[in-house]
């Protein structure tokens, strides 16, 4: 068994201003190690549309990234509503963000398709009213 | 072409000047951060008229080289200070965003 690298973050809730600092401090990590470019920013792209998404919908959460020999693997966990219909929320365009959200220029219904493009893999675990858990996997 | 040869341009404020050595690779122009955080290419000069913390946050994550701010549009200064520190070019004209990418488009030849 080859060593892994764990990192956690918990996502502010309330601070739309700072969403994007985990996934910020993802990226600097992986560059750190070596990680190809583009992996990198994969991982990056997919990760803030997640924790964007965590603070619009779910009012914050934990993120785990898990960095293996193999691959990168990011578990994005809320107490969030949940989703209702995973499949409308895929679609592109789809949205449900508030008005000051959309003013910022976010909720144009983007995060999840650009979440499950920018991976390899993306499981989606949801109960209404209790939260949902995103696991992401990128290959290295 | 280079950063510099933007920085240059008489049209545009230079609020922070990034790497003026730094390679330009293409003009991009989006005021959808959820659209630009897929699309913007890296090393590009991004021209928006959204000016918030969350723009840098998404040329940061998308290694764009340079936010060029249309319309009179400009940022906070710990935003610029930020902005600063990650080596990321903040430019600011009054000209629309079709009018500045053109011009930038034409000083680069990209």
């Amino acid at each position: 068994m080859s060593d892994q690298l764990i990192f956690t973050y918990v996502i502010d809730g309330d601070d739309f201003t700072r969403a994007g600092e985990a996934s910020s401090s993802v990226k600097n990590k992986l560059k750190m190690i070596g990680v190809d470019s583009d992996v990198i920013r994969r991982v990056a792209i997919a990760m803030y549309e997640g924790e964007i998404n965590m603070v619009i919908h779910a009012n914050g959460g934990v993120i785990t990234v898990t960095i293996s020999d193999t691959d990168i693997t990011m578990v994005l966990a809320d107490s969030g509503p949940g989703i209702p219909d995973i499949d409308k929320a895929m679609q592109e365009g789809y949205s449900t963000a508030r008005e000051e959200v959309r003013s910022l220029g976010f909720g144009a219904g983007m995060g999840l398709p650009n979440m499950k493009r920018y991976t390899d893999e993306m499981h989606i675990d949801t109960v209404l009213g209790t939260g949902t858990t995103i696991t992401m996997k990128v290959n290295l | 072409m280079k950063l510099q040869t933007i920085l240059e341009l008489p049209q545009c404020r230079v609020l922070v000047k990034g790497d003026p050595s730094r390679e330009i690779s293409r003009i991009f122009c989006c005021d959808l951060l959820s659209i630009a955080m897929g699309k913007a290419p890296s090393d590009g000069v991004w021209v928006t008229v959204m000016g918030n913390k969350n723009t840098l946050a998404v040329a940061s994550l998308t290694d764009t080289a340079c936010i060029v701010l249309a319309e009179g549009v400009s940022l906070d200064e710990d935003t610029l200070a930020k902005a600063e520190e990650e080596g990321i070019a903040i430019l600011a004209t009054d000209l629309p965003i079709f009018d500045i990418a053109l011009e930038i488009h034409e000083a680069g030849d990209l």
